[in-house]
Protein backbone atom coordinates (compact mmCIF):
# COMPACT_ATOMS: atom_id res chain seq x y z
CA UNK A 1 0.00 0.00 0.00
CA UNK A 2 1.36 3.19 -1.03
CA UNK A 3 1.46 6.65 1.00
CA UNK A 4 -1.04 8.52 -1.03
CA UNK A 5 -4.05 7.26 -0.74
CA UNK A 6 -3.65 6.04 2.96
CA UNK A 7 -3.19 10.28 3.56
CA UNK A 8 -5.94 10.79 1.13
CA UNK A 9 -7.97 8.68 4.08
CA UNK A 10 -6.57 10.53 6.57
CA UNK A 11 -7.87 13.55 4.98
CA UNK A 12 -11.27 12.28 4.72
CA UNK A 13 -11.72 11.96 7.86
CA UNK A 14 -10.32 14.88 8.91
CA UNK A 15 -11.02 17.90 7.08
CA UNK A 16 -14.94 17.65 7.64
CA UNK A 17 -14.13 17.98 11.36
CA UNK A 18 -11.67 20.95 10.57
CA UNK A 19 -14.57 22.77 8.13
CA UNK A 20 -16.24 22.22 11.36
CA UNK A 21 -14.05 23.51 13.62
CA UNK A 22 -13.79 26.40 11.82
CA UNK A 23 -17.14 27.05 11.30
CA UNK A 24 -17.24 27.55 14.96
CA UNK A 25 -13.93 29.92 15.21
CA UNK A 26 -16.14 32.49 12.55
CA UNK A 27 -18.84 32.18 14.70
CA UNK A 28 -17.00 33.17 17.48
CA UNK A 29 -15.02 35.72 15.67
CA UNK A 30 -17.97 37.30 14.04
CA UNK A 31 -20.14 37.54 17.25
CA UNK A 32 -16.90 39.18 18.89
CA UNK A 33 -16.83 41.64 15.93
CA UNK A 34 -20.12 43.00 16.62
CA UNK A 35 -20.94 46.11 18.75
CA UNK A 36 -22.45 45.18 22.26
CA UNK A 37 -25.34 46.33 21.48
CA UNK A 38 -25.69 43.65 18.20
CA UNK A 39 -23.98 40.93 19.63
CA UNK A 40 -26.96 39.36 21.25
CA UNK A 41 -28.55 38.88 17.89
CA UNK A 42 -25.77 36.21 17.09
CA UNK A 43 -25.89 33.93 20.65
CA UNK A 44 -22.53 31.99 20.49
CA UNK A 45 -22.51 28.31 20.75
CA UNK A 46 -22.17 27.73 24.08
CA UNK A 47 -24.91 30.23 24.52
CA UNK A 48 -26.77 28.12 22.51
CA UNK A 49 -25.87 24.66 24.13
CA UNK A 50 -26.93 26.11 27.42
CA UNK A 51 -30.62 26.89 26.19
CA UNK A 52 -30.53 23.30 25.10
CA UNK A 53 -30.04 22.58 28.49
CA UNK A 54 -32.55 25.18 30.07
CA UNK A 55 -34.94 24.89 27.58
CA UNK A 56 -34.67 20.97 27.85
CA UNK A 57 -37.98 19.67 28.61
CA UNK A 58 -39.87 22.35 26.60
CA UNK A 59 -37.98 21.81 23.49
CA UNK A 60 -37.86 18.17 23.56
CA UNK A 61 -41.79 17.96 24.42
CA UNK A 62 -42.42 20.53 21.38
CA UNK A 63 -40.35 18.23 19.30
CA UNK A 64 -41.93 15.34 19.93
CA UNK A 65 -45.19 17.00 19.21
CA UNK A 66 -44.00 18.73 15.91
CA UNK A 67 -42.55 14.73 15.05
CA UNK A 68 -45.83 13.22 16.22
CA UNK A 69 -47.73 15.75 13.81
CA UNK A 70 -45.42 15.63 11.30
CA UNK A 71 -45.62 11.47 11.36
CA UNK A 72 -49.07 11.31 11.14
CA UNK A 73 -49.76 13.72 8.39
CA UNK A 74 -47.00 11.94 6.20
CA UNK A 75 -48.50 8.76 7.15
CA UNK A 76 -51.54 9.31 5.95
CA UNK A 77 -50.53 11.31 2.62
CA UNK A 78 -47.78 7.99 1.93
CA UNK A 79 -51.18 5.62 2.56
CA UNK A 80 -53.37 8.01 0.32
CA UNK A 81 -51.24 8.75 -2.40
CA UNK A 82 -50.39 5.49 -3.12
CA UNK A 83 -54.41 4.53 -3.10
CA UNK A 84 -54.82 7.25 -5.50
CA UNK A 85 -51.46 6.43 -7.67
CA UNK A 86 -53.21 2.92 -8.04
CA UNK A 87 -56.46 4.75 -9.21
CA UNK A 88 -54.27 7.04 -11.38
CA UNK A 89 -52.60 4.43 -12.91
CA UNK A 90 -55.49 2.47 -14.49
CA UNK A 91 -55.91 5.10 -17.58
CA UNK A 92 -54.79 7.81 -18.89
CA UNK A 93 -58.31 9.44 -19.10
CA UNK A 94 -57.88 9.13 -14.75
CA UNK A 95 -54.79 11.02 -14.85
CA UNK A 96 -56.97 13.79 -16.86
CA UNK A 97 -59.66 14.29 -15.25
CA UNK A 98 -57.72 14.66 -11.54
CA UNK A 99 -54.36 16.00 -12.44
CA UNK A 100 -55.89 19.61 -12.75
CA UNK A 101 -57.28 19.72 -9.44
CA UNK A 102 -54.22 17.89 -7.55
CA UNK A 103 -52.21 20.65 -9.27
CA UNK A 104 -54.60 22.97 -7.71
CA UNK A 105 -53.76 21.48 -4.07
CA UNK A 106 -50.20 22.19 -4.56
CA UNK A 107 -50.25 25.45 -6.12
CA UNK A 108 -52.54 26.94 -3.02
CA UNK A 109 -50.04 28.12 -0.78
CA UNK A 110 -50.12 26.59 2.50
CA UNK A 111 -50.16 29.99 4.80
CA UNK A 112 -53.60 30.69 2.90
CA UNK A 113 -54.65 27.27 3.74
CA UNK A 114 -53.54 27.35 7.10
CA UNK A 115 -56.48 30.09 8.42
CA UNK A 116 -59.12 27.78 6.62
CA UNK A 117 -57.93 24.82 8.42
CA UNK A 118 -57.99 26.61 12.10
CA UNK A 119 -61.60 27.13 11.10
CA UNK A 120 -62.10 23.74 10.20
CA UNK A 121 -60.77 21.25 12.58
CA UNK A 122 -59.50 23.71 15.31
CA UNK A 123 -55.63 24.75 15.74
CA UNK A 124 -53.45 22.05 17.01
CA UNK A 125 -52.19 18.25 15.67
CA UNK A 126 -55.42 17.66 13.56
CA UNK A 127 -54.07 21.32 11.77
CA UNK A 128 -50.56 20.25 11.60
CA UNK A 129 -51.18 16.59 10.44
CA UNK A 130 -53.28 18.48 7.60
CA UNK A 131 -50.91 20.88 6.76
CA UNK A 132 -47.97 18.23 6.77
CA UNK A 133 -50.16 16.32 4.42
CA UNK A 134 -50.77 18.72 1.41
CA UNK A 135 -47.35 19.46 1.41
CA UNK A 136 -46.55 15.58 1.01
CA UNK A 137 -48.98 14.36 -0.96
CA UNK A 138 -48.65 15.38 -4.40
CA UNK A 139 -45.18 14.83 -5.17
CA UNK A 140 -45.47 10.91 -3.84
CA UNK A 141 -48.54 10.59 -5.71
CA UNK A 142 -46.72 12.27 -9.09
CA UNK A 143 -43.54 9.92 -8.46
CA UNK A 144 -45.48 6.96 -7.43
CA UNK A 145 -48.30 7.24 -10.85
CA UNK A 146 -44.99 7.80 -12.92
CA UNK A 147 -43.51 4.21 -11.73
CA UNK A 148 -46.94 2.26 -11.91
CA UNK A 149 -47.14 3.44 -15.74
CA UNK A 150 -43.29 3.20 -16.40
CA UNK A 151 -43.52 -0.99 -16.74
CA UNK A 152 -41.42 -2.13 -19.07
CA UNK A 153 -43.90 -2.66 -21.92
CA UNK A 154 -42.05 -6.69 -22.64
CA UNK A 155 -43.10 -7.71 -18.67
CA UNK A 156 -46.77 -6.55 -19.51
CA UNK A 157 -46.65 -8.81 -22.23
CA UNK A 158 -45.41 -11.48 -20.56
CA UNK A 159 -48.14 -11.74 -17.59
CA UNK A 160 -50.60 -11.19 -20.81
CA UNK A 161 -49.36 -14.41 -22.14
CA UNK A 162 -49.48 -15.90 -19.62
CA UNK A 163 -53.30 -14.74 -18.77
CA UNK A 164 -51.97 -13.03 -15.90
CA UNK A 165 -55.47 -11.54 -13.86
CA UNK A 166 -55.32 -7.82 -13.49
CA UNK A 167 -55.17 -7.99 -9.99
CA UNK A 168 -51.39 -9.92 -10.32
CA UNK A 169 -50.68 -7.83 -13.52
CA UNK A 170 -50.80 -4.77 -10.62
CA UNK A 171 -49.54 -6.23 -7.65
CA UNK A 172 -46.69 -8.83 -9.34
CA UNK A 173 -45.38 -6.48 -11.94
CA UNK A 174 -46.88 -2.58 -11.72
CA UNK A 175 -46.09 -2.06 -7.79
CA UNK A 176 -43.38 -4.10 -7.44
CA UNK A 177 -41.89 -2.21 -10.40
CA UNK A 178 -42.52 1.15 -9.28
CA UNK A 179 -40.79 0.83 -5.96
CA UNK A 180 -37.57 2.46 -7.44
CA UNK A 181 -40.25 5.80 -7.77
CA UNK A 182 -42.21 5.65 -4.49
CA UNK A 183 -39.19 5.72 -2.88
CA UNK A 184 -37.76 8.48 -4.63
CA UNK A 185 -41.23 10.56 -3.70
CA UNK A 186 -41.15 9.01 -0.32
CA UNK A 187 -37.38 10.85 0.17
CA UNK A 188 -39.19 14.06 -1.34
CA UNK A 189 -42.29 13.16 1.41
CA UNK A 190 -39.92 12.98 3.86
CA UNK A 191 -37.93 16.12 3.48
CA UNK A 192 -41.09 18.48 3.45
CA UNK A 193 -42.59 16.35 6.25
CA UNK A 194 -40.85 17.99 9.46
CA UNK A 195 -40.89 21.31 7.26
CA UNK A 196 -44.82 20.87 6.49
CA UNK A 197 -45.03 20.40 10.30
CA UNK A 198 -43.08 22.75 11.85
CA UNK A 199 -45.24 25.22 9.25
CA UNK A 200 -48.31 24.28 10.39
CA UNK A 201 -47.37 24.51 13.73
CA UNK A 202 -46.02 28.05 13.07
CA UNK A 203 -49.39 28.67 11.62
CA UNK A 204 -51.76 26.36 13.32
CA UNK A 205 -49.87 25.19 16.16
CA UNK A 206 -52.18 25.26 19.88
CA UNK A 207 -51.30 27.17 22.31
CA UNK A 208 -52.24 25.43 24.96
CA UNK A 209 -50.01 23.97 27.29
CA UNK A 210 -47.40 21.54 26.58
CA UNK A 211 -49.37 21.13 23.33
CA UNK A 212 -47.63 23.27 21.26
CA UNK A 213 -44.55 21.97 18.82
CA UNK A 214 -41.54 23.65 17.50
CA UNK A 215 -43.02 26.13 14.97
CA UNK A 216 -45.01 27.80 18.15
CA UNK A 217 -42.26 27.58 20.41
CA UNK A 218 -39.98 29.68 17.90
CA UNK A 219 -42.90 32.48 18.21
CA UNK A 220 -43.06 32.32 21.77
CA UNK A 221 -38.94 32.81 21.81
CA UNK A 222 -38.87 35.38 19.59
CA UNK A 223 -41.01 37.51 21.30
CA UNK A 224 -38.86 37.16 23.92
CA UNK A 225 -35.37 37.98 22.26
CA UNK A 226 -34.50 34.47 23.75
CA UNK A 227 -32.19 34.03 20.67
CA UNK A 228 -30.38 31.26 22.56
CA UNK A 229 -33.19 29.34 22.93
CA UNK A 230 -34.11 30.24 19.26
CA UNK A 231 -30.69 28.76 17.69
CA UNK A 232 -31.41 25.34 19.64
CA UNK A 233 -35.17 25.63 18.44
CA UNK A 234 -33.66 25.57 15.03
CA UNK A 235 -31.24 22.89 15.58
CA UNK A 236 -33.70 20.52 17.35
CA UNK A 237 -36.06 21.13 14.01
CA UNK A 238 -32.89 20.24 11.60
CA UNK A 239 -32.12 17.13 13.82
CA UNK A 240 -36.09 16.10 13.20
CA UNK A 241 -35.58 16.59 9.30
CA UNK A 242 -32.52 14.63 9.93
CA UNK A 243 -34.01 11.48 11.74
CA UNK A 244 -37.38 11.66 8.97
CA UNK A 245 -34.87 11.34 6.27
CA UNK A 246 -32.62 8.57 8.05
CA UNK A 247 -35.93 6.42 8.39
CA UNK A 248 -36.98 6.98 4.72
CA UNK A 249 -33.55 5.99 3.41
CA UNK A 250 -33.50 3.19 5.92
CA UNK A 251 -36.85 1.94 4.39
CA UNK A 252 -35.66 2.28 0.80
CA UNK A 253 -32.76 -0.10 1.44
CA UNK A 254 -34.87 -2.59 3.12
CA UNK A 255 -37.10 -2.81 -0.02
CA UNK A 256 -34.07 -2.35 -2.48
CA UNK A 257 -31.13 -3.25 -1.73
CA UNK A 258 -31.04 -6.61 -3.15
CA UNK A 259 -32.19 -6.12 -6.24
CA UNK A 260 -31.90 -2.46 -7.28
CA UNK A 261 -28.98 -1.11 -9.45
CA UNK A 262 -29.11 2.01 -7.22
CA UNK A 263 -27.70 -0.02 -4.18
CA UNK A 264 -25.21 -2.21 -6.71
CA UNK A 265 -22.01 -0.79 -5.96
CA UNK A 266 -22.61 -1.32 -2.49
CA UNK A 267 -23.27 -4.50 -2.71
CA UNK A 268 -20.70 -5.63 -5.11
CA UNK B 1 -37.15 -32.64 -40.31
CA UNK B 2 -41.14 -32.41 -41.28
CA UNK B 3 -43.50 -34.45 -42.28
CA UNK B 4 -45.67 -32.48 -45.43
CA UNK B 5 -48.40 -34.47 -44.82
CA UNK B 6 -48.95 -33.44 -40.88
CA UNK B 7 -51.40 -30.11 -40.43
CA UNK B 8 -48.64 -27.37 -39.86
CA UNK B 9 -48.66 -26.51 -36.41
CA UNK B 10 -48.44 -22.58 -37.28
CA UNK B 11 -50.16 -21.31 -40.46
CA UNK B 12 -50.59 -18.20 -41.82
CA UNK B 13 -52.64 -17.06 -45.42
CA UNK B 14 -52.58 -13.76 -46.79
CA UNK B 15 -52.12 -12.06 -43.64
CA UNK B 16 -52.61 -8.38 -43.47
CA UNK B 17 -51.67 -6.48 -40.45
CA UNK B 18 -52.42 -2.66 -39.57
CA UNK B 19 -52.09 -0.78 -36.15
CA UNK B 20 -55.31 1.18 -36.40
CA UNK B 21 -55.50 3.44 -39.48
CA UNK B 22 -51.70 3.57 -39.86
CA UNK B 23 -49.55 2.31 -42.27
CA UNK B 24 -49.87 -1.78 -43.99
CA UNK B 25 -47.05 -3.29 -42.00
CA UNK B 26 -47.93 -6.89 -43.24
CA UNK B 27 -49.16 -7.68 -46.85
CA UNK B 28 -51.10 -10.40 -47.63
CA UNK B 29 -48.00 -12.69 -45.62
CA UNK B 30 -47.86 -16.37 -45.94
CA UNK B 31 -46.33 -19.12 -44.06
CA UNK B 32 -46.63 -22.44 -42.56
CA UNK B 33 -44.46 -24.19 -40.15
CA UNK B 34 -44.53 -28.03 -39.38
CA UNK B 35 -44.32 -29.57 -36.84
CA UNK B 36 -39.94 -29.58 -35.58
CA UNK B 37 -39.29 -26.49 -37.83
CA UNK B 38 -36.88 -24.18 -36.76
CA UNK B 39 -37.83 -21.15 -39.11
CA UNK B 40 -35.64 -17.71 -39.04
CA UNK B 41 -37.11 -14.61 -40.38
CA UNK B 42 -34.62 -11.85 -41.97
CA UNK B 43 -35.32 -8.71 -43.62
CA UNK B 44 -34.54 -5.20 -43.24
CA UNK B 45 -35.61 -2.62 -40.41
CA UNK B 46 -39.10 -2.15 -40.68
CA UNK B 47 -40.35 -5.30 -42.43
CA UNK B 48 -42.70 -6.75 -39.61
CA UNK B 49 -40.83 -9.75 -39.03
CA UNK B 50 -41.18 -9.16 -34.82
CA UNK B 51 -45.07 -8.40 -35.84
CA UNK B 52 -45.35 -11.59 -37.45
CA UNK B 53 -44.10 -13.19 -33.53
CA UNK B 54 -46.67 -10.76 -31.97
CA UNK B 55 -49.23 -12.12 -34.34
CA UNK B 56 -48.56 -16.18 -33.57
CA UNK B 57 -48.54 -15.04 -29.81
CA UNK B 58 -52.18 -13.50 -30.77
CA UNK B 59 -50.51 -10.36 -28.76
CA UNK B 60 -51.80 -8.44 -31.62
CA UNK B 61 -54.69 -9.37 -33.71
CA UNK B 62 -54.56 -9.92 -37.44
CA UNK B 63 -56.32 -7.28 -39.36
CA UNK B 64 -57.07 -9.75 -42.41
CA UNK B 65 -56.45 -13.25 -43.60
CA UNK B 66 -56.76 -16.35 -41.51
CA UNK B 67 -54.07 -17.87 -39.05
CA UNK B 68 -54.42 -20.84 -37.21
CA UNK B 69 -51.54 -21.94 -34.35
CA UNK B 70 -51.88 -25.59 -33.33
CA UNK B 71 -54.90 -26.08 -34.67
CA UNK B 72 -57.11 -23.04 -32.82
CA UNK B 73 -56.89 -19.34 -32.98
CA UNK B 74 -53.61 -17.56 -31.61
CA UNK B 75 -55.51 -16.04 -28.10
CA UNK B 76 -56.47 -19.60 -27.37
CA UNK B 77 -53.36 -21.24 -28.17
CA UNK B 78 -51.26 -19.14 -25.95
CA UNK B 79 -50.46 -21.65 -23.15
CA UNK B 80 -48.55 -24.06 -25.97
CA UNK B 81 -46.29 -21.20 -26.84
CA UNK B 82 -43.61 -19.24 -25.17
CA UNK B 83 -41.48 -15.54 -25.92
CA UNK B 84 -38.29 -14.73 -25.33
CA UNK B 85 -37.75 -11.29 -25.99
CA UNK B 86 -35.08 -9.07 -27.57
CA UNK B 87 -34.25 -7.87 -24.17
CA UNK B 88 -33.97 -10.37 -20.91
CA UNK B 89 -36.86 -8.93 -19.39
CA UNK B 90 -36.29 -9.90 -16.21
CA UNK B 91 -38.24 -9.04 -13.07
CA UNK B 92 -35.21 -7.56 -11.30
CA UNK B 93 -36.73 -7.82 -7.67
CA UNK B 94 -36.70 -12.03 -7.88
CA UNK B 95 -33.89 -13.87 -7.88
CA UNK B 96 -33.13 -16.26 -10.64
CA UNK B 97 -35.06 -18.88 -9.66
CA UNK B 98 -38.03 -16.92 -8.83
CA UNK B 99 -37.83 -15.36 -12.28
CA UNK B 100 -37.85 -18.50 -14.05
CA UNK B 101 -41.01 -20.01 -12.28
CA UNK B 102 -43.44 -16.32 -12.90
CA UNK B 103 -45.31 -18.31 -15.86
CA UNK B 104 -46.14 -21.28 -13.60
CA UNK B 105 -46.85 -18.98 -10.57
CA UNK B 106 -48.98 -16.58 -13.16
CA UNK B 107 -50.90 -20.50 -14.69
CA UNK B 108 -51.71 -21.56 -10.56
CA UNK B 109 -49.19 -24.48 -11.05
CA UNK B 110 -48.59 -26.15 -7.52
CA UNK B 111 -45.21 -24.82 -5.41
CA UNK B 112 -43.49 -28.64 -5.55
CA UNK B 113 -43.90 -29.39 -9.29
CA UNK B 114 -42.89 -25.49 -10.20
CA UNK B 115 -39.54 -26.15 -7.70
CA UNK B 116 -39.19 -29.36 -9.99
CA UNK B 117 -39.62 -27.72 -13.34
CA UNK B 118 -37.45 -24.40 -12.33
CA UNK B 119 -34.48 -27.27 -11.40
CA UNK B 120 -34.79 -28.79 -14.54
CA UNK B 121 -35.19 -25.25 -16.84
CA UNK B 122 -31.77 -23.96 -15.20
CA UNK B 123 -30.07 -27.05 -15.28
CA UNK B 124 -31.13 -27.08 -19.22
CA UNK B 125 -29.49 -23.52 -19.58
CA UNK B 126 -26.65 -24.54 -17.51
CA UNK B 127 -27.46 -21.95 -14.58
CA UNK B 128 -28.06 -24.67 -11.92
CA UNK B 129 -25.85 -22.79 -9.25
CA UNK B 130 -26.94 -19.48 -9.93
CA UNK B 131 -30.75 -19.89 -8.71
CA UNK B 132 -30.52 -17.79 -5.60
CA UNK B 133 -29.06 -14.63 -7.82
CA UNK B 134 -30.43 -11.66 -8.37
CA UNK B 135 -30.72 -10.15 -11.96
CA UNK B 136 -28.09 -7.35 -11.65
CA UNK B 137 -25.52 -9.63 -10.48
CA UNK B 138 -25.59 -11.73 -13.69
CA UNK B 139 -23.66 -11.19 -17.30
CA UNK B 140 -25.89 -10.82 -20.44
CA UNK B 141 -25.52 -13.73 -21.69
CA UNK B 142 -26.39 -15.36 -18.12
CA UNK B 143 -29.92 -12.92 -18.07
CA UNK B 144 -30.36 -14.43 -21.56
CA UNK B 145 -30.27 -17.94 -20.62
CA UNK B 146 -32.75 -17.44 -17.35
CA UNK B 147 -35.13 -15.75 -20.14
CA UNK B 148 -34.62 -18.96 -22.17
CA UNK B 149 -35.32 -21.03 -18.94
CA UNK B 150 -38.22 -19.14 -18.10
CA UNK B 151 -39.51 -19.59 -21.59
CA UNK B 152 -38.72 -23.74 -21.54
CA UNK B 153 -40.83 -23.92 -18.02
CA UNK B 154 -44.26 -23.80 -19.43
CA UNK B 155 -42.87 -26.39 -21.96
CA UNK B 156 -43.87 -24.81 -25.33
CA UNK B 157 -44.91 -26.57 -28.36
CA UNK B 158 -43.74 -23.16 -30.22
CA UNK B 159 -41.03 -20.99 -29.02
CA UNK B 160 -40.66 -17.32 -30.19
CA UNK B 161 -37.70 -15.77 -29.89
CA UNK B 162 -37.17 -12.08 -31.34
CA UNK B 163 -33.66 -11.14 -31.37
CA UNK B 164 -32.80 -12.81 -28.50
CA UNK B 165 -28.51 -12.72 -28.75
CA UNK B 166 -28.28 -9.54 -30.44
CA UNK B 167 -26.89 -7.11 -27.53
CA UNK B 168 -25.05 -9.67 -27.14
CA UNK B 169 -20.66 -10.36 -27.92
CA UNK B 170 -20.27 -12.91 -31.06
CA UNK B 171 -18.21 -15.72 -29.04
CA UNK B 172 -21.70 -15.78 -26.14
CA UNK B 173 -23.70 -15.41 -29.31
CA UNK B 174 -22.21 -18.39 -30.65
CA UNK B 175 -22.28 -20.33 -27.48
CA UNK B 176 -25.99 -19.59 -26.91
CA UNK B 177 -26.68 -20.42 -30.43
CA UNK B 178 -25.20 -23.60 -29.36
CA UNK B 179 -27.19 -24.55 -26.44
CA UNK B 180 -30.33 -23.45 -27.67
CA UNK B 181 -29.99 -26.62 -30.66
CA UNK B 182 -28.83 -29.04 -27.69
CA UNK B 183 -31.90 -27.98 -25.91
CA UNK B 184 -33.78 -28.54 -29.24
CA UNK B 185 -32.55 -31.83 -28.69
CA UNK B 186 -33.82 -33.00 -26.11
CA UNK B 187 -37.20 -30.91 -26.36
CA UNK B 188 -38.80 -30.50 -29.56
CA UNK B 189 -40.47 -27.44 -29.78
CA UNK B 190 -41.32 -25.58 -33.22
CA UNK B 191 -39.20 -22.31 -33.03
CA UNK B 192 -39.42 -18.77 -34.45
CA UNK B 193 -36.25 -16.73 -34.74
CA UNK B 194 -35.94 -13.19 -35.96
CA UNK B 195 -32.42 -11.78 -36.18
CA UNK B 196 -30.28 -9.64 -38.20
CA UNK B 197 -27.14 -11.99 -38.65
CA UNK B 198 -27.65 -14.51 -41.38
CA UNK B 199 -24.67 -16.66 -40.03
CA UNK B 200 -26.73 -17.17 -36.99
CA UNK B 201 -29.82 -17.52 -39.03
CA UNK B 202 -28.28 -20.64 -41.31
CA UNK B 203 -26.48 -22.09 -37.87
CA UNK B 204 -29.89 -22.47 -36.44
CA UNK B 205 -32.55 -23.23 -38.81
CA UNK B 206 -33.75 -25.61 -41.30
CA UNK B 207 -35.57 -22.96 -43.44
CA UNK B 208 -34.94 -19.42 -44.00
CA UNK B 209 -38.02 -16.89 -44.59
CA UNK B 210 -36.31 -13.81 -46.52
CA UNK B 211 -39.16 -10.51 -45.92
CA UNK B 212 -38.95 -7.70 -48.02
CA UNK B 213 -40.34 -4.23 -46.17
CA UNK B 214 -42.76 -0.80 -46.34
CA UNK B 215 -45.17 -3.16 -46.86
CA UNK B 216 -43.56 -6.28 -45.22
CA UNK B 217 -44.40 -9.21 -47.96
CA UNK B 218 -42.64 -13.08 -47.94
CA UNK B 219 -39.94 -12.76 -50.29
CA UNK B 220 -38.08 -15.73 -50.59
CA UNK B 221 -37.31 -18.86 -48.69
CA UNK B 222 -33.72 -20.61 -48.25
CA UNK B 223 -33.77 -24.59 -46.87
CA UNK B 224 -31.02 -24.76 -44.82
CA UNK B 225 -30.04 -28.68 -45.37
CA UNK B 226 -27.24 -29.29 -43.00
CA UNK B 227 -27.87 -32.23 -40.69
CA UNK B 228 -28.98 -31.03 -36.72
CA UNK B 229 -26.78 -31.71 -34.58
CA UNK B 230 -24.50 -28.60 -35.60
CA UNK B 231 -21.65 -27.44 -33.79
CA UNK B 232 -18.60 -24.98 -34.00
CA UNK B 233 -17.16 -27.55 -36.82
CA UNK B 234 -20.61 -26.35 -39.09
CA UNK B 235 -19.65 -23.00 -39.19
CA UNK B 236 -16.33 -24.02 -40.85
CA UNK B 237 -17.75 -26.07 -43.30
CA UNK B 238 -17.99 -25.11 -46.77
CA UNK B 239 -21.42 -26.04 -47.02
CA UNK B 240 -22.47 -23.48 -44.54
CA UNK B 241 -20.58 -20.67 -45.44
CA UNK B 242 -21.55 -21.25 -48.83
CA UNK B 243 -25.33 -20.86 -47.48
CA UNK B 244 -24.68 -17.71 -45.28
CA UNK B 245 -23.38 -16.54 -48.77
CA UNK B 246 -26.33 -17.07 -50.50
CA UNK B 247 -28.70 -15.71 -47.86
CA UNK B 248 -26.78 -12.73 -47.53
CA UNK B 249 -26.78 -12.10 -51.67
CA UNK B 250 -30.87 -12.45 -50.75
CA UNK B 251 -30.81 -10.11 -47.90
CA UNK B 252 -28.95 -7.40 -50.29
CA UNK B 253 -31.32 -8.09 -53.63
CA UNK B 254 -34.05 -7.09 -50.75
CA UNK B 255 -32.38 -4.07 -49.42
CA UNK B 256 -31.66 -3.28 -53.10
CA UNK B 257 -35.65 -3.07 -53.36
CA UNK B 258 -36.52 -0.55 -50.71
CA UNK B 259 -34.89 2.12 -52.35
Amino acid sequence: MSAAPKLLRIARRLLPLATGVGMIIAWYAIHLAMSSEQQFLLPTPHEVARAFVDEGPALWGAALNTGGGALLGFGSAVALSFLLALILSLSPLVRASFYPYLMILQMTPIIVMAPILILWVGPGLRSVTIITFLICFFPMVVNTTQGLVSTDRNLVDLFRMCKASKAQEIFLLRVPAALPYFFTGLRIGGTLAPIGAIVGDFYAGNSAGGQGGLGFLAIIYSSRFQMGALFATAAVSCLLGFVFVAGVIALSWLALHKWHESFSQTEN
Amino acid sequence: MSQVDAPPIVELRDVDKRYGDGPLILDKVSLAAQRGDFITLIGPSGCGKSTILKLISGLTPISAGRIVVDGMDPASAVERLAFVFQEPTLLPWLNVSRNVEVPLRLHGTAAAKRAEIVKKSLALVRLADRTDYYPRQLSGGQKMRVSIARALSVSPRILLLDEPFAALDEITRNHLNEELLAIRQQLAWTAFFVTHSVAEAVFLSNRILVMSANPGRMHDELPVDLPYPRTEETRESTAYQKLVGEASRILRSVELLKS
